[in-house]
């Protein structure tokens, strides 16, 4: 039966990260974000106690575990964004690197990868997939991996690697680096390593300045005859004729989409919630369902920021429902994110606007929600990479007829 | 529990609607849109259906079925995606009924619900519209004055469907302690029926301006008696108008989908184009967006929370983007969206409709 209401166990868990959110996001929000490469550490450490072994998307599916762990994941990831979104990727956890493994990795992998999760002190996972030469096009990989005796030998660059100075330099955590075994068999050959914290010949050579989500390290990766053991490769060695090993992999991003659409919520709620409590201390309401001519630019505006930002959220938690509920979400993962990515660009840029130079000043958080926004059209798929994934299971269309 | 499956009931009912919808409404749309009528197979056809009858109560002749405004979504959802025009004409009895059913007092249950539970269609309407430019939904300028045990209706509405044959019409107008609801029946004096109106969309349904000049209709037929709290009536009409608006887009999508991967350009179907199947990625997701923003509405509707926010929202989001995605549709099929042999162009217009017409609570 059609229900839009969150379980009591979901509310919970809403509440608590709410709190979370308030008390210790907030905060510190603009220290970090002016302050772009140094961490904080207090509470760094803090989440990682609370948080830790929590990997963030595709986690391992435990049978006992609860019927709602991708929709509660993308509520909870709602409130940390809607704290801060670049505090919010910097948490110390298993992450996307801890993804792949869970979805891709055999039991002893899991074990020997995942289990570090905890202890005293914080782990990083991270993935790096993107290279200076692509980056949607993520078949077109020229990091090798070259098989020595019982060593896989990975060369090549890899940039944009969200926390991968935390997960290869700063934690005893690990980097899931892909990489070509064989650059003739195009995708066929694309498969995954683990290359855990301090290997010799993985170094972090670049940590770039961004727009937004500057408490965030996204770091450059160079791998220089960097040698890992072979039980590190994640799944099967072999080449196989077709590219479906390839799709494997790129399954991970039906769980990954939902949570950053879910991100890409909180931080448009944050602002719209900032905007309309700024209005109505002003005394002026937002008039629902007044006459058309009567409503003003401004209640026009906010309305279309709600109604955009809801149906943002409902396509995310039928994108999480799904998965929870064992379908395959491919089509609305990807529909969530590309509608949540530009729905909350668009609202975060219109809610500087409407706050005049309040908006645009750095005394306030929307500048910084608006820089913060951005990133979300952007990575786990750009806009457009995810309509072309809409377009191709909407036509039916493999990636060979529509490119 | 979060959940976005319908229940196996309303699954049912949305698959009979799809099947009368593909096989009789679409099949009657185009012609029904030029000659200005409807055809009688569909009247027969669409009332055996049990559209009207099925939330009457048994007692007066109903199904008894409980009225779900969710259900009434999927269902006109389904209807709209046949044609609009016809499913509103189909559905009109209930502008009458659903009120009656909702909020009438158990005499005004059992003096009108009765005729609308026979074996034919029956007209019923209601006059929520005004001929103006600046109509004001919240503010009607058509006035109920009470006088002794009557009300005096005085004003000028629009867009009444089915008013000519309607059994009776339900009149919304500003009664001295607020909106208000009045049965007023055929044949009453100073109720004048006029002209047919000639719209551009959604031209087979009939519709009609209709002038109240010092109508007299006794206190009981007011809506609820002494009167009834009408947000929600209004609300669930605005649900209905962003369901019809997410069926027509889907009709629109479905149509310039199938036409983009039949037709050819420069040695590859124009789907196969970024430019197209990219216009076609967004119009599926933005048909899944209003959809599930109708549904949300619709579900706190039916718990028997306030809505308006919810309602409003949706209404505006899916009237709005119907617009643009039935304009998206005419485009993808370029010269031949114009050209009145596919129904794009239909779709078009009917859509620009959705904006226009008001107090639609048919769900």
């Amino acid at each position: 039966m059609i229900d839009f209401e969150l379980s009591e166990g979901v509310q919970n868990v809403q509440r608590m990260v709410h709190a979370v959110a308030e008390q210790m996001m907030r905060p510190i929000a603009r220290e970090y974000d002016e302050r772009e490469h140094e961490k904080p550490w207090d509470f760094l450490r803090t989440m990682w106690q609370v948080s830790h072994a929590n990997p963030i998307g595709g986690g391992e599916r435990r049978k006992d575990g609860p019927a709602e762990r991708n929709l509660a994941m993308c509520v909870s990831i709602e409130e940390l964004s809607w704290g801060d979104a670049g505090l919010y990727l910097s948490i110390p956890n298993a992450g996307l690197g801890g993804a792949a493994v869970a979805a891709a990795g055999t039991p002893e992998q899991k074990e020997r990868f995942l289990s570090r999760f905890s202890g005293d002190e914080p782990k990083w996972a991270a993935m790096a997939i993107t290279e200076p030469g692509c980056g949607s096009d993520s078949s077109a990989i020229q990091t090798t991996a070259v098989r020595d005796g019982d060593h896989w030998v990975l060369n090549g660059t890899k940039i944009f690697c969200t926390s991968g100075l935390m997960a290869a330099e700063k934690s005893e955590g690990f980097v899931v680096v892909w990489a070509t075994v064989d650059r003739s068999a195009g995708r066929a050959g694309i498969k995954a390593f683990v290359v855990e914290a301090g290997t010799p010949g993985m170094y972090v050579t670049k940590v770039e300045n961004k727009l937004g989500i500057r408490a965030s390290d996204t770091a450059t990766l160079v791998f220089e005859d960097c040698r890992v053991p072979l039980a590190n490769i994640l799944g099967s060695p072999e080449v196989p004729k077709t590219s479906e090993g390839f799709k494997g992999v790129m399954a991970t991003f039906d769980a990954t989409r939902p949570i950053v659409a879910a991100s890409a919520i909180g931080v448009g709620r944050a602002a719209l919630d900032f905007v309309k409590a700024t209005l109505a201390e002003h005394g002026i309401t937002i008039r629902y369902g007044a006459s058309p001519h009567t409503l003003t630019a401004l209640e026009r505006d906010v309305m279309d920021m709600e109604a955009q930002l809801e149906a943002a959220r409902l396509l995310t938690w039928r994108a999480a429902w799904m998965m929870d509920n064992g379908m395959r979400n491919n089509l609305e993962a990807s529909m969530a994110k590309a509608k949540a990515g530009l729905a909350v660009t668009l609202i975060t840029q219109k809610a500087v606007e409407l706050l005049g130079p309040l908006g645009y000043s750095r005394q306030l958080l929307l500048e910084k929600w608006m820089r913060d926004a951005k990133i979300n059209d952007i990575f786990e798929g750009t806009q457009q990479i995810n309509q072309l994934i809409v377009a191709r299971r909407i036509l039916g269309y493999s990636s060979k007829e529509l490119s | 529990m979060v959940n976005f499956k319908p229940t196996d009931e309303q699954e049912l009912i949305r698959e009979t609607m799809a099947g009368f919808a593909r096989e009789v409404l679409r099949r009657h749309g185009r012609e029904a849109d030029e000659r200005n009528e409807v055809p009688d197979e569909v009247v027969q056809r669409g009332w055996e259906l049990g559209l009207v009858q099925a939330a009457i109560p048994e007692a007066f002749g109903g199904y008894g079925d409980t009225r779900s405004i969710l259900t009434g979504v999927l269902l006109t959802e389904e209807l709209a995606y046949g044609d609009a025009a016809l499913a509103l004409h189909l559905l009109a009895p209930r502008l009458l009924t659903i009120p009656l059913i909702v909020l009438g007092t158990e005499a005004q249950r059992a003096r009108w619900l009765p005729a609308f539970a026979g074996s034919e269609f029956r007209a019923g309407s209601a006059a929520f519209v005004e001929p103006r430019w600046d109509f004001d939904a919240t503010a009607l300028a058509t006035r109920a004055e009470r006088r002794g045990t009557e009300y005096v209706l005085s004003g000028q509405k629009c867009l009444v469907p089915l008013a000519r044959d309607a059994e009776a019409i339900l009149v919304y107008a500003t009664a001295p302690d607020g909106l208000g609801a009045f049965v007023v029946e055929r044949g009453s004096a100073g109720l004048t029926v006029g002209e047919r109106e000639k719209n551009m969309g959604i031209k087979a349904l009939a519709t009609y301006p209709v002038t109240l000049q010092d109508v007299r209709v006794p206190a009981e037929n007011r809506l609820g008696g002494d009167g009834a709290d009408l947000q929600r009536l209004v609300d669930a009409s605005r649900v209905a108008i962003a369901a019809l608006a997410v069926g027509l887009s889907r009709a629109a999508f479905d149509y310039a989908r199938d036409y983009a991967k039949e037709r050819r350009a420069f040695g590859v179907a124009i789907a196969q184009k970024q430019a197209v199947a990219f216009k076609l990625a967004n119009m599926a997701i933005e048909i899944d967006a209003m959809r599930l923003l109708a549904w949300e509405a619709a579900w706190k509707l039916d718990r028997g929370e306030a809505a308006t926010r919810e309602s409003v929202l949706a209404k505006d989001y899916a009237s709005r983007t119907a617009l643009s995605i039935t304009d998206d549709a005419v485009q993808v099929l370029g010269g031949h969206g114009y050209i009145r042999e596919h129904p794009v162009e239909l779709w078009l217009r009917n859509a620009r409709g959705l904006t226009t017409f008001d107090g639609l609570a048919i769900v």
